[in-house]
């Protein structure tokens, strides 16, 4: 029983640290929350689906699993880091010296735009994502840990491992770097502020689009409301382990993946929404700065 | 010049189209194609309603409305009261029951315009004192019997309380983080109602609701309704004025504007922050009990985060720290999506872009505080 939950509270908790990516990377750039991202990732599980009846409808859809899953990851990633940037270049970037409420409000706009823009184009019904792998898996004793949980684990350390040496070792990392530093020095040294913020955006809506992708894989259903729930947790995530910080979205991630799951386990499984409310909430109230987290600045 | 223009704009149609694409299929070079008449339309169209003296981004016509509303306040006040104690004798069900929603709203945007657009403090989770109003009336009379106007004061108190409880741990956080800290209690309350099934009866909700009554006279009809809720919006809308320009209103004002600035000057930041939470959730409360006497019948379907995004939009749309703006922001929120009835399925894809937009071109709202005014244009200026 423990070590089943902790399988699956590994795997949702990857899923969630994907999606605190994109936050925290926002968060630590240009200190707003992006509250559109949540559905960035359900466009991505929508996206995924579509690309897959895309090829099947192209007389494709008996070539190997693999391929098909790699081509839905392609779609959905590109697909969903044009429409992050897109966003940003249409809603937050006229407001970037407006008050605060001000972004934040059109975030919210966007957020309940794209929701209701994908109910009305593809209707209120669940979406049946096709059933790519057989649901064995290796059995660990009394646990099991299936196919698709494996490759959901794997493809996201490939791509955290991905992400960190990108912003550690490339120059384009390097620029996204100072730029969450001091903004105005960044653009006093030659850097285009502007470009990182959208490959900000880029970069962490294709983070999102491949988590609903692996959601829409794990679970086999979605649905137009599902990245409301999912967003608000990947925040809790993001601020656990310290907004702003990747690494700390990560380990925040999997930690809020592993509460939930040992909780649905073994406290309620009726109260499972909740808890990430209630750590969210204690966290802000006595650790706002999160596990890895600087003491945060006060900024109004 | 002009060509250079007009082809940024078709790039970004097509751009437009091209992200929508994969959802809507060949509609998609449907709707680039509008979206791209519409960019090109809206300057000339701006400029021929500017010849004309009004321009679409300025709609000067309302403020100068409002102006005149300040003037000749108490007549005007007298206007429009009386119009609205006539009104329902001309309208059939339908509308005053319309009306009375528009009412219950206006409570509940005027007790969030305390928090958000006085103070400052972004709410999101504000349905979950409605909860509570409505859950307490419900509550109250299945389990004591005690009665509406009794449990009014009641509903309304605890409201208050559960502001104060709620707002004591999260009031040292700044913007965002508070927006999602009562987000996640809104949340949290929702879950607790929908999962304590041996209280609320979980899903189901709670039936069998007395309606309110007036010695033998119970008020029934939507008509009795509306006057009910007429007297507590004018309580309101009392309060709340008289609330803003006092010295407990200016000091919000003062916390909104420079939290530091205002602690330098003596204000209780603290203890204007509680009042404030304490005040909304007050007012939403009071809409609550009314809702309970109203539906009789409660469930946690009626207090989603959807509602809470409702009430946020009349205060935003309306105009953040005004009363009249408020005030019409909740009236047009609630009868424009019921005059267009046939669009009901894109009401609020239609909000989300309202809200987003209304953020960029026109901030304070169609009737701008007067005072927030000031700063935004000292801001941008």
């Amino acid at each position: 029983m423990f070590l089943q939950q902790l399988i699956n509270g590994l795997t949702v908790g990857s899923v969630y640290a994907l999606i605190a990516i994109g936050y925290t990377m926002v968060y630590g750039i240009l200190e707003f929350i992006n509250f559109a991202h949540g559905e960035i990732y359900m466009l991505g599980a929508y996206l995924g689906i579509i690309a897959i009846g895309l090829l099947t409808a192209m007389g494709l859809g008996n070539s190997s699993a693999f391929l098909l899953l790699a081509f839905a990851f392609i779609f959905a990633m590109v697909f969903c880091a044009f429409y992050g940037v897109t966003i940003e270049r249409l809603a937050y970037r006229p407001l970037r010296r407006a008050p605060r409420l001000a972004p934040l409000l059109s975030a919210l706009g966007v957020s309940i735009f794209l929701q209701n823009f994908v109910m009305v184009t593809q209707g209120t019904r669940n979406k049946v994502f096709p059933q790519l792998f057989a649901q064995n898996g290796f059995d660990l004793g009394n646990a099991k840990i299936t196919y698709i949980q494996i490759m959901i684990l794997v493809t996201s350390i490939l791509l955290m491992v991905g992400l960190t040496l990108f912003v550690n070792k490339t120059k384009m990392g390097k620029a996204m770097r100072a730029t969450s530093q001091d903004q105005k020095m960044a653009y006093l040294v030659g850097i285009d502020v502007n470009r990182v913020i959208s490959v900000t955006f880029l970069i962490g809506s294709a983070l999102g689009a491949a988590a609903g992708v692996m959601v829409a894989l794990y679970y086999g259903l979605v649905n137009f409301h599902i990245g409301y729930t999912a967003g608000l947790k990947a925040f809790t995530a993001a601020v656990l382990g310290g907004i702003g910080n990747i690494p700390g979205a990560m380990l925040g991630g999997i930690i809020l993946g592993l509460v939930e799951s040992l909780g649905a386990g073994y406290l309620s499984s009726e109260y499972k929404d909740a808890y990430a409310f209630i750590i969210l909430v204690l966290l802000l109230i006595f650790r706002p700065q999160g596990i890895l987290g600087e003491r945060l600045k006060e900024r109004s | 010049m002009i060509k250079n223009k007009i082809l940024e704009k078709s790039i970004w149609a097509l751009w437009l189209g091209l992200l929508a694409l994969p959802f809507m299929g060949k509609k998609a070079g449907i709707l680039a194609i509008a979206i791209l008449l519409v960019i090109l339309l809206l300057p000339l169209l701006n400029g021929l309603i500017a010849r004309f003296g009004i321009s679409v981004s300025r709609l000067n016509f309302l403020s100068s409305s409002a102006n005149w509303l300040k003037t000749n306040k108490k007549m005007a006040l007298l206007i429009l009261f009386s119009f609205a104690a006539i009104l329902p004798l001309f309208m059939n069900r339908y509308f005053v029951d319309v009306a009375v929603l528009c009412g219950i709203y206006i409570v509940l945007a005027l007790g969030l315009n305390v928090i958000v657009g006085l103070t400052g403090l972004l709410a999101l989770g504000y349905i979950a004192f409605y909860a509570v109003g409505a859950y307490c009336y419900a509550l109250l009379w299945t389990h004591y019997h005690i009665n509406f106007w009794l449990a009014l004061p009641i509903g309304t108190a605890l409201a208050g309380v559960f502001g104060v409880l709620l707002g004591s741990p999260v009031l040292r956080l700044r913007g965002d983080y508070l927006a999602i800290v009562t987000l996640g209690f809104g949340e949290i309350t929702r879950i607790v109602l929908n999962n304590w099934d041996e209280l609320t009866r979980g899903p189901n909700g709670i039936l069998g609701i007395a309606r309110p009554s007036i010695g033998d006279f119970i008020i029934k009809q939507p008509i009795h309704y509306y006057y009910l809720i007429l007297a507590f919006v004018v309580l309101t809308i009392f309060i709340t004025t008289r609330l803003e320009h006092s010295r407990i209103g200016r000091a919000w004002v003062a916390i909104r504007e420079d939290e530091v600035a205002a602690a330098a000057c003596g204000v209780n930041v603290t203890l204007m922050k509680l009042l404030a939470f304490a005040t909304g959730a007050a007012f939403a409360g009071l809409g609550g009990v009314f809702f309970a006497g109203k539906m009789i019948f409660v469930s946690p379907e009626s207090f989603t985060f959807m509602e809470s995004v409702m009430v946020l939009c009349m205060v935003v749309l309306g105009g953040m720290g005004s009363i009249p703006g408020v005030i019409l922001g909740a009236i047009a929120l609630i009868i424009l999506p019921e005059a267009l009835r046939q669009f009901q399925f894109y009401r609020l894809l239609m909000f989300g872009g309202a809200m987003a937009l209304m953020m960029i071109i026109r901030p304070q709202g169609l009737i701008p505080s007067q005072r927030r005014k000031m700063e935004l244009e000292e801001e941008n200026g």
